[in-house]
């Protein structure tokens, strides 16, 4: 008996191995990769060592000693010969702008002129940034192998002086107003759906087999269209010259120079996401409603209910898992949406997603793409455990 | 509980059509006294769902007018018709407990909760499930849950309740339990009941009326004893009970009574409905009236050789061959024993002219 149950598990586990080792691979292990970045920044601790080691002693409050700057001068002109120094001065320079022409500029002008002993008036002679103490706070902090700043500055927060946590200042607040954007937009995108695709579900659930074959295939026929050849033909229908505008035009509804904006802009992200993602609504409310008898809504009416009430106590609680399920699936999938804002959204309907983006191929600033990421990955697995917790996630039914 | 003649509930030239082509009733008049249980009783496909569809609201008629009270509710709706509806496959709601189903007619009728709490005790009460109120519909076994979905049809005291093949996914036994649980909940509420089914044995059960139903027309309305004893078409004659059926020809009349030429014989019988002589008739004799070795007041007697005999309990059955024909089949009730006979004799049947009912021949199409 237990050898036998051994053996069934033991194939149970090598079929489930393939799939185990590929998402291991292709997933798990680049999402660890990034999650690790986003907390671990080992660069400039690995190319400033014994700047590093002097600055660890010092108060942060005077200039550093004579022996930290000749440190830190003889590692920046080693560095820079090495070509190494544009990235280690890169990652200072997102603490402190400006460092990164202050140390190169410094390594540079020792590397021509070497300073036979005092480090410190050549350094400040050459840039004079190296008389502020914040320079140096820069370096220490850019030094830190294991940080939190990214999730601070993701969270439009910072550490001053003394390493207190602090607000950004006003002007350089974007990431929370866009994270609650991108969950605002995406609560409008869910309710959107829910609203268009519940008719639509019941429809499909109770008409006649024959009629709501037909009508799923003008669901599906979409769902397997390319995401983006949907996407570019909402620009041509929503366009300032496109279809709706000519028509509306045409119709003498608008005058010429009203013509709608429903691209490019907020509108237009909404409208174009809200048709990517109805079938995904839409396929667990069939599925859902499906195993619904129409009987209880005749049952409800003959115990006296109108179409309302029976609708209200009968219908929509039996179709509940499938709302959560739908519901669940359409917001997680628009909150980490890409393509379409990307083509339709012009400037103000963009989503964090395109935040992550610009820091992953722009900035190349991938700790913070990563903190961005794993805010947005750990609110949806929040978001998740509330749900289940309210609807069960057995009565969920992802069709 | 006596039934008043009070009509309830009135089908005037109903007729209903699914597709504008076929007729699933061409023409139906029928009516429901007050307090009465009337079963519609018929095949599948015979029109007596819809008819009760129709009803309930849930089917519109073709042409025609349904009356409840003298007032016609072609333009009520279902929820506005005052019926309690018990469904095939209970219908209940999964995720309420069975109180909160049964209250839920209650609450839309705006009810108090304090009356609701009465109201549903009570009707669970009246099916024999007091405490079963906080369960779910799930957790409970058919034969209850049925009982919910009766008790939610009575919990709101309609003027009506109707039934459509309630316990058909019941097995026999339980059906039967049900059955006369249903009935005496009937008696004893004094509620007209509209009941459906294609089972004769459970209308004859039930029913202070049974309407048989074939091919959307209603054969017969009648009692259960007058529909076995003195059914009026050969349709009733087969599907209510067993019986003998002989193809004959009117030979002569003598006031209710006529000689039927069958084969080769003479056969008295009573005639239902007056027959020319000539006319081409069915006879109807039921197997247990049929007695072997008949004394001389028995107006029938024929010759018959015995082709089976299977023992059935409370009785015999033999299927005997008469008048060139296998399967006449005679009853002979086990007190008699076997009655001395072994398959292969020779034997003498017989039955009295008032046993053997003579019937209109019709084309039927199935039965």
């Amino acid at each position: 008996m237990a050898s036998s149950l051994t053996s069934r598990r033991l194939r149970a586990a090598l079929l489930a191995a393939p799939l185990f080792v590929f998402v291991s691979v292709t997933f798990i292990a680049p999402l660890a990769t990034m999650m690790l970045r986003s907390v671990y920044e080992p660069v400039v601790a690995e190319s400033l060592p014994e700047t590093l080691a002097a600055l660890a002693d010092w108060d942060g409050r005077e200039l550093p000693n004579e022996e930290t700057f000749r440190v830190a001068g003889m590692e920046f002109i080693a560095l820079n010969e090495r070509r190494a120094l544009g990235s280690v001065a890169t990652r200072v320079n997102r603490l402190e702008s400006g460092m990164r022409s202050t140390m190169l500029g410094v390594a540079r002008e020792l590397a021509n002129d070497p300073p036979a002993g005092a480090w410190r008036e050549a350094m400040i002679a050459a840039d004079e940034d190296w008389a502020e103490v914040s320079s140096w706070l820069a370096v220490r902090r850019a030094g830190e192998r294991i940080t939190p700043r990214h999730y601070l500055n993701a969270l439009d927060l910072d550490r001053g002086a003394a390493g207190e946590i602090v607000a950004q200042p006003e002007d350089r607040r974007i990431y929370v107003t866009l994270l609650l954007r991108t969950f605002a937009i995406s609560a409008a995108i869910t309710g959107i759906c829910l609203l268009l695709a519940y008719p639509v579900a019941w429809l499909l659930a109770h008409a006649r087999p024959s009629r709501a074959g037909l009508l799923l295939l003008l669901v599906l026929v979409p769902f397997w269209t390319s995401l983006l050849v949907r996407t570019t033909s909402w620009i041509v229908l929503l366009q300032n010259q496109g279809v709706i505008n000519d028509l509306l035009v045409v119709l003498g509804i608008l005058a010429d120079e009203q013509r709608l904006s429903l691209i490019y802009n907020m509108t237009g992200t909404i409208i174009a996401m809200v048709h990517v993602l109805l079938p995904f609504m839409i396929l667990p409310l069939y599925s859902v409603m499906r195993t619904i008898p129409p009987r209880h809504m005749q049952a409800a009416a003959s115990l006296g209910g109108s179409f309302w009430q029976s609708f209200r106590r009968v219908y929509w609680p039996q179709s509940l898992p499938g709302v959560a399920a739908g519901s669940l699936l359409v917001f997680i999938m628009s909150i980490g949406f890409y393509i379409t804002p990307a083509l339709v959204g012009g400037r103000t309907g963009q989503l964090i997603s395109s935040m992550i983006a610009y820091h992953m191929e722009q900035s190349l600033n991938w700790g913070l793409a990563a903190a961005l990421g794993a805010i947005l990955l750990l609110l949806v697995v929040l978001l998740y455990l509330i749900y289940s917790r309210l609807v069960g996630v057995d009565r969920m039914s992802l069709s | 509980m006596s039934i008043s003649t009070d009509i309830q509930i009135e089908f005037i030239d109903i007729s209903k059509s699914y597709d504008g082509k076929t007729m699933v009733l061409p023409n139906l008049n029928m009516s429901v006294r007050s307090g009465e249980f009337l079963t519609l009783l018929g095949p599948s496909g015979s029109g007596k769902t819809t008819c009760l569809m129709m009803l309930a609201g849930f089917e519109t008629p073709t042409s025609g007018e349904i009356r409840v009270n003298g007032e016609s509710v072609h333009n009520l709706p279902p929820q506005k018709r005052d019926m309690g509806m018990v469904f095939q496959n209970y219908a209940l709601f999964p995720h309420m407990t069975v109180g909160q189903n049964l209250s839920f007619p209650l609450e839309v009728r705006g009810m108090a909760p304090d009356e609701r709490e009465r109201r549903v005790k009570r009707a669970l009460e009246i099916v024999r499930l007091e405490g079963y109120g906080d369960r779910r519909p799930g957790q409970l076994s058919g034969g209850q849950q049925q009982r919910v979905a009766i008790a939610r049809a009575l919990v709101f005291e309609p003027g009506v309740v109707l039934m459509d093949e309630p316990l058909g996914a019941l097995d026999r036994r339980l059906r039967e339990q049900l059955q006369l649980e249903i009935r005496s909940i009937q008696r004893e509420l004094g509620v007209t009941m509209v009941y459906v089914t294609h089972d004769q044995q459970e209308a004859m059960t039930l029913s202070d009326r049974i309407a048989v139903f074939n091919h959307g027309e209603i054969q017969q309305v009648a009692a259960p004893e007058t529909l076995y004893e003195e059914p009026a078409r050969e349709f009733v004659a087969r599907f209510v009970g067993d019986n003998n059926l002989l193809r004959g020809t009117v030979h002569s009349v003598d006031g209710e009574i006529c000689k039927v030429q069958v084969g080769e014989g003479l056969i008295e019988a009573f005639m239902v409905e007056p027959l020319e002589v000539g006319a081409q008739t069915v006879l109807a004799i039921r197997p247990e009236r049929v007695v072997l070795s008949p004394s001389m007041e028995y107006s029938n007697t024929v010759t018959a050789s015995v082709d089976d005999m299977v023992f059935q309990g409370d009785h015999w059955r033999v299927s005997v061959t008469t008048f060139g024909q296998p399967e006449f089949v005679v009853k002979i009730p086990n007190f008699i024993g076997q009655g001395g006979i072994l398959p292969g004799d020779r034997v003498r049947v017989g039955w009295t002219a008032i046993d053997c009912r003579a019937l209109p021949e019709e084309n039927l199409k199935a039965a």
